[in-house]
């Protein structure tokens, strides 16, 4: 385990103009970075400097500017790529975010490789940007989707991992559960995967922004990640696959940029990355993650997950103590083995009802299914609020979530 | 910045923690519709036993609703099961109507159709007037009008199908 530092919150949170906003005449606390995570000013400059100085299309022109969009665009897809431990910058394809990564292997990938007697494996607790693209290439080609389902305390149930993968060309599934917070074990199943013959696809999008990331040690043959939730702007998100993978992979969207040459009778298509990127692609965003990188990578990933952790073992403990088991709270209960971010379940209260009361208190939660439908089905609850975690979040504002629960059930209390 | 007591009003309350005619209806006879909230996963289902008085009139003799939500959502169906309960058709429409009224939702809206419609009938709402402050949080106006748009559908139903 690397040595890391405590994270400095309170330096932190002055990078961050928004956390400075009162709602409801409280202070803002924002606990939804699951959903999307705050801009520090660095992102916020970074796009505005791009757009008032060096604002061109990228890869077209000879002229000055022209040669500058593309040199900040491709030296973000460069820290990009250091930051997943991409072995080639060419591995890193730009999509919009998470769901189009996934469209586009399901479309690609899937449109080539699955068929009638074929199946993909992915898991209950998915989003359903995991889910319906497959169930829409399934309905087209015939091929099985199958599941591994979760135990009672919210990890997935690998007790049958072997059987499930018998005949299995794809396993695809979430590195951090977006609902539960569970990190699954991405090395155990991607081995079991291989040694099946099967191909592994990881949605990483609640677990880039909050761990070290080496797709490389991992295993696995494709990734993906959303800028959004990693201090970035919204509108971009990378699908990393290994090399050889996306060479086989047929192009997903047609147009300028994905071809090397194009006749009458047919097209070639480009090199990798660009293959993947057809169009002009969002540059000031691309530049905005770089900038979500550089600063990410200051506070260093280690010295995250250790604030994360030691975080979430607060807000547990907290929210223990205080609500024993009037609150249920989803997932596993030790903190090394999930992300920051707890669903709740207050008795006697709705949601919907506990977010609109905290929202009086300047808190913000996201309350919902949270895309999870068939994961909400297994644990037998229409909804949950969820309180998630990140750098600029310390003990304050879980003694003010833990302030305004309390303030919920005594307004709900029947 | 509208406040709390707006929109949980006491009798609001009330009909989240009591909800009357909470229950289920043997379909068929009884009309049976759900209605779902893709937002919030909220469900409700509604029952309506439908019967034929001696002058032709259809009236609701008997309802129930099952499913699960917010107080809201909860609340308002309760009301409207009262509300309904006992009442010809289109004294349920009248309600209906002017229901939707109060939460500023115009039947063109709903529909599509382009024809002018009549103004919301005068109908005292009692205990639904609570729902009124619901118009301030639009995001909750879905949970108040949830159990109306599936009770449309179990008046349009037809129980002895599937």
């Amino acid at each position: 385990m690397a040595v890391t530092h405590d994270l400095d919150v309170a330096s932190i949170r002055a990078d961050f103009p928004i956390l400075s906003r009162r709602i409801n005449n409280s202070r803002l606390v924002f606990l939804d970075s699951a959903a999307s995570s705050q801009k520090p000013k660095s992102v916020l400059e970074a796009m505005d400097h791009f757009y008032k100085f060096s604002n061109a299309n990228v890869h077209r022109g000879a002229y000055t500017m022209a040669t500058e969009a593309t040199d900040l665009m491709e030296s973000a897809r460069s820290k990009v790529a250091r930051f997943i431990g991409a072995p080639s910058t060419d591995e890193i394809i730009f999509t919009k975010n998470v769901t189009e990564a996934l469209n586009l292997v399901a479309r690609s990938w899937g449109g080539d490789n699955l068929g009638p007697g074929d199946a993909v494996l992915v898991t209950e607790m998915e989003h359903h940007a995991n889910i319906v693209p497959w169930h829409i290439m399934a309905d087209q080609k015939g091929f099985d989707l199958r599941w591994i389902p979760i135990t009672e305390n919210g990890h997935l149930d690998l007790s049958d991992l072997d059987r499930l993968l018998d005949g299995v060309s794809l396993v695809s599934f979430t590195a951090t559960s977006n609902v539960l917070g569970t990190i699954n074990p991405i090395r155990h199943i991607t081995d079991a995967a291989h040694a099946a013959g099967a191909l592994v696809m990881v949605d990483g999008a609640q677990y880039v922004p909050h761990l070290p990331t080496d797709v490389v040690e991992l295993g696995i043959d494709l990734f993906a990640f959303t800028g959004h939730k990693m201090l970035g702007p919204t509108g971009i998100g990378c699908l990393w696959g290994k090399s050889e993978v996306l060479e086989a992979m047929p192009p997903f969207l047609g147009g300028g940029e994905m071809i090397l040459d194009v006749r009458k009778d047919g097209f070639t298509t480009n090199t990798l990355p660009h293959k993947f990127e057809a169009g002009t692609p969002p540059i000031a965003e691309i530049v905005g993650l770089g900038a979500a990188v550089d600063y990410l990578d200051n506070l260093g990933m280690d010295n995250v997950r250790a604030h994360e952790v030691s975080l979430t073992a607060y807000a547990l403990r907290t929210l223990e103590e205080r609500f024993g088991d009037s609150l249920t709270i989803h997932g596993p209960s030790e903190p090394a083995s999930r992300g920051g971010l707890l669903s709740l379940d207050l008795a006697g209260t709705h949601p919907h009802d506990v977010s609109q009361v905290l929202d009086q208190h300047g808190i913000c939660v996201r309350a919902g299914h949270h895309c999870a439908k068939p994961l909400m089905r297994a644990l037998g609850v229409n909804a949950t609020s969820r309180a998630s975690l990140y750098v600029y979040n310390d003990e304050s504002d879980v003694d003010a979530l833990a302030d305004a629960l309390e303030a919920a059930k005594d307004f709900f209390a029947f | 910045m509208p406040g709390l007591e707006d929109l949980y009003r006491e009798i609001i309350l009330d009909h989240y923690r009591s909800p009357r005619n909470k229950g289920e209806l043997e379909s068929p006879p009884a009309h049976r519709a759900e209605g779902f909230n893709p937002l919030c996963g909220d469900e409700i289902v509604v029952y309506l036993q439908v019967e034929q008085g001696d002058d032709g009139t259809e009236m609701v003799s008997d309802v129930a609703i099952g499913g699960q939500g917010c107080s809201i959502s909860q609340a308002s169906a309760s009301m409207m099961s009262s509300a309904v309960k006992g009442k010809t058709l289109a004294e349920i429409d009248d309600i209906t109507r002017a229901f939707k009224a109060m939460m500023s939702i115009h039947e063109h809206e709903l529909d599509g159709s382009e024809t002018e419609s009549d103004p919301a009938p005068e109908v005292k709402l009692g205990d639904l007037e609570a729902l009124r402050g619901v118009v301030k949080f639009p995001v909750r106006i879905k949970c108040a009008t949830l159990a109306w748009n599936t009770l449309a559908q179990a008046v349009d139903s037809d129980p002895n199908a599937g």
